[in-house]
Order: C-alpha cells, then structure tokens, then sequence
C-alpha cells in the first residue's frame, strides 16, 4: 500500500476529491449578512415552516443535502454515504433532517468543526475505494444553539462583546471520485487542545489554540509556510479568536498575513447586525464554504485553500460543573483545479 | 501548544488582553435610568390606586400585578427580551424582570408539552431566585426573633 500519510497528523489523497457540488440553506439573518446574495437558499424565517427551531433545524438538512445532490447532477440512490453532523443533543438536528434519505449513514460529532470532519472523513471514504460518492455537511440554528446552551431566546440578557452569533442553517458537499468542480488533496486532523479557558462566553478563545495545533502540524508536516495559501479559513473563531491565533502563531515562528481570515468574521456584518466577535456554530464555516469559498475556488479567483473548521468540545453540564472548554479544529486542503 | 500550566496562565493573559471588556459604566447608567423608568411607572400606578383608598396591602398587590402583567405581555410580543438587550440589569432586577424570567422559558420550552415543557422549565431561571430569597428571609426572620 502506497503510504499516504506525508506527517504526524497529515494525510495525502493518492486521488484528488472532487467537490462536485455544494448547497447552503440560511435563515433570515444570515440572509441579510454580506454574504446574502451567495446563498442557494434563505428561509423567510427562522422556523422554516415547522413549530419548533429543533424541526426547523432538521429541515434546513434536509433541504440542503437534497439541493447539494441535485446540483451536483446526481440522485440519492448516487450516494454511498452521508456524513453530517450538528450541535444539537444526540445530532437530531441531523438524523431526523435525513431518515426519509435511506442511504447508509456515519453521524459526526466535532462541535463547529463538523464540517471540516465530514469532508476530511469523506475525502479518506473515497481514496480508499469504499466509496463513488459522499455527501458531507453540517447544519446549526441560533435558536435551538440558544435554547440548548444558553437562555430562552425571550430571556432579557446582555451578551458581551467576546460572545459569537450561532449561525442558523446547513452548509453541505457532495464528494466524488470523478467530475469536475475543486478537489481535495490533503488532510491535518486536529488533536484535542485545552488551554483552560473556561468563559462560555468567549468560544473563540477556547478554540484558537486547537487551530494553531493544525495550523503548525500542517506546515511542520508539508514543509510550507503560510503565505503558499491564497486563502487559509478558520470556521467560527471570531475576531477575538483571529486575534489570538495571529499572536500564537507569532509564537510558533509563523507570521499570519492577510491570506487568513475566518468565516465567523465573512458570515456577518458586524457594524449593522449586532453580532459582537463574529458568527459561530456548525453552520458557520458550512455555509461560509458552501457559498463564498466555494464560487471563489470554482472560478480559480482562489488557487489554494486552508479551510480549517474549529469546534469547542464541551456542554453546558460541562461548563455548569466547572470543566474547561477542550478545543478541536479540523484542517482540509481545497485547490481550484482551474487552469 | 504544550499545555503546560505555566503556558496555559500566558494564554489567560493573552486572551484577558484580546478580548474586549464589557462597558462596565455605560451599562449600570443604562441600568439606572431603565430601572428607574419601571420603578416610576409603579410609583405613578401607585399614586393613582391610592386614590382609590383600597388599603396600603391592596394598593402594593394590584401594582406589583399590574407590572407583572405588563412585562408578561411584552415578553409574549417579543419586546421585553429586546429590552433587556439595551437596559440589562434596569429591565433585570424590578418585578419586571422577574416576570420575564419565568414567562421566556415557559414559551420556549412549551413544545415539550404542558406538564414536563413548560410547567417543569418555567422556574429554570426564576428558580434559584425563589429558593434563596426563601432561604435569605429565613435567616433574616431568625435573626429578627433572637436579636429584635
């Protein structure tokens, strides 16, 4: 067997994936975000026709893993795998979003970094032959985020400035052998960084060090430097987030410049629609991807991307019982392919 | 990154330094002024049931009601959790505020059903409330009965 893996945590496709189709389905604020006009779909409203933002949730699954196979060209009876996941206890947002699907199933759990995890596990799916075609994704909802883990959404609170605005939404790929359309090539999984932040509040502090844990794997394991990226994309670190990984970096020997960015910070305006440190959630990067990246790298106006999903590990009995926030990030190579 | 506790007290430092506080001064001026702007509104109800020379215990009741009422309704209409956002503490602490915290899960958590949703989740916030201002009277009360 040819060995495919080039380091420590980094993995080398023999095949390029093809990213042969992706969908994102929003809620209205997202919608209305500087990214609006990119999105397949935006709901009217957050319940999205159902009676409860968990239903609503599923249905934005729904709807965007259908929308991301028929842009593709495909059908379901096409998929060999779906491999998603989302933030909601047990990942129901996900699995009642696809039971009616009947295509063979892994639910994924990586917090915000669900994405990053699907698409690294589906890209490995398909280069070692157990598969045609994969169909990845990640949803989340504000609502049902807020219900879960923090107040009622009627609730009279003040968040602060450090806090994140959970996306509402799915962001979903189907992944192919064949075709045309961005591929693949390389894959650094995290490890489970804990730096001890314990503030619920500051998401983007608990994660940055996870992302600098891929982030320096991959350039000690490739041998590059952060300026070979066009683009390198965190998933849902924030302003704050961003920060504190340029200075990390600064500490590792690595200058961060203006090729990185995150998609928490892309998601939202944050003047106009009042979202303090940026977006958050599974969706965040998902959609982040699905719409803005995606068309960028399709159009070759993006040569070569680190996309580097980030999740917080933890739960609100976690957080109640004093535990810190354990931070995971998960990192995909996406080149263009378009000469 | 070692996670060493040496590292992990540099990156506290680190992250008290990146992330901005919250404005500490602004938000208690807004809090004055909104839970002020309540306290008023119940001065002036009751200023006007007291022309009604319903007794002294009558007058607090229908005022603490009347309020209650209020900001049951505003949090039913979505307006009293958009307050809260701008006065904080001053929508948090009068009654108002209280009302808010049992009438916001009660919506929320009522399509888990009446008895375990919504009955069962109606105190999740008002609850600690109760059981330690229970707890504080009690003190108190014993307290008065030796000392007083």
């Amino acid at each position: 067997m040819k060995n495919k893996r080039i380091g420590a945590q980094t993995v080398k496709l023999s095949e390029p994936v093809v990213i042969a189709g992706v969908s994102s389905v929003v809620g209205p604020k997202e919608g209305e975000g500087p990214l609006g006009n990119l999105f397949d779909t935006v709901a009217k409203e957050a319940l999205y026709g159902e009676d409860s933002w968990e239903k609503a949730e599923s249905k934005f699954v729904t709807e965007a893993l259908q929308l991301a196979v028929e842009k593709a060209g495909k059908t379901m009876e096409d998929i060999d795998y779906i491999l998603c996941g989302d933030l909601l206890n047990q990942c129901t947002g996900t699995t009642f979003g696809i039971k009616d699907f009947k295509v063979p199933y892994f639910g994924l759990f990586g917090a915000c970094s669900t994405m990053g995890e699907s698409m690294s596990l589906g890209a490995m799916l398909l280069d070692g032959g157990f598969a045609e075609n994969v169909l990845v994704g990640a949803s989340s909802h504000f609502c049902a985020a807020e219900k879960q883990f923090r107040f009622p959404l009627a609730l009279g609170t003040q968040r602060p400035p450090s806090a994140t605005w959970t996306v509402t939404g799915d962001g979903s790929a189907v992944l192919s052998k064949k075709g045309k359309g961005p591929v693949i090539t390389e894959i650094t999984t995290g490890k489970i960084i804990d730096m001890g932040v314990t503030d619920t509040m500051n998401m983007g502090a608990a994660m940055a060090p996870a992302a600098v844990n891929v982030l320096t794997a991959h350039f000690k394991d490739t041998g590059r430097q952060p300026n070979y990226y066009d683009v390198i994309a965190t998933g849902d670190l924030g302003y704050i987030g961003k920060q504190l990984v340029i200075e990390l970096m600064a500490k590792e020997g690595y200058e961060m410049g203006e090729n990185f960015t995150d998609c928490g910070i892309e998601i939202f305006d944050k003047q106009n629609q009042d979202t303090h440190s940026g977006g958050s959630g599974c969706a965040c990067s998902a959609v982040t991807f699905a719409s803005y990246f995606y068309k960028k790298l399709s159009e070759g106006e993006i040569g070569r991307m680190l996309f580097i999903p980030t999740g917080a590990l933890m739960s609100p009995t976690t957080s109640q019982q004093g535990s810190t926030i354990p931070g995971i990030a998960h990192g995909v190579v996406i080149e263009s392919r378009k000469e | 990154m070692e996670e060493t506790t040496q590292a992990k007290q540099i990156y506290d430092k680190m992250v008290k330094e990146a992330s901005p506080d919250s404005p500490i001064v602004l938000n208690c001026i807004k809090a004055f002024v909104s839970g002020g702007f309540i306290c008023t509104i119940g001065q002036l109800l009751r200023n006007y049931i007291e022309t009604f020379s319903l007794g002294e215990d009558t007058t607090s009741l229908i005022v603490c009601v009347i309020l209650i009422l209020a900001s049951a309704i505003l949090t039913g209409l979505g307006l009293y959790g958009k307050l809260g956002k701008y006065c904080g503490a001053g929508t948090i602490v009068p009654i108002t505020g209280f009302a808010n915290s049992v009438v916001s899960p009660a919506i929320e958590f009522k399509k888990e059903g009446f008895v375990f949703g919504m009955a069962a989740k109606m105190f999740l916030i008002a609850g600690p409330v109760i059981v330690y201002g229970t707890l504080t009277s009690i003190i108190v009360g014993l307290i008065y009965y030796f000392v007083g």
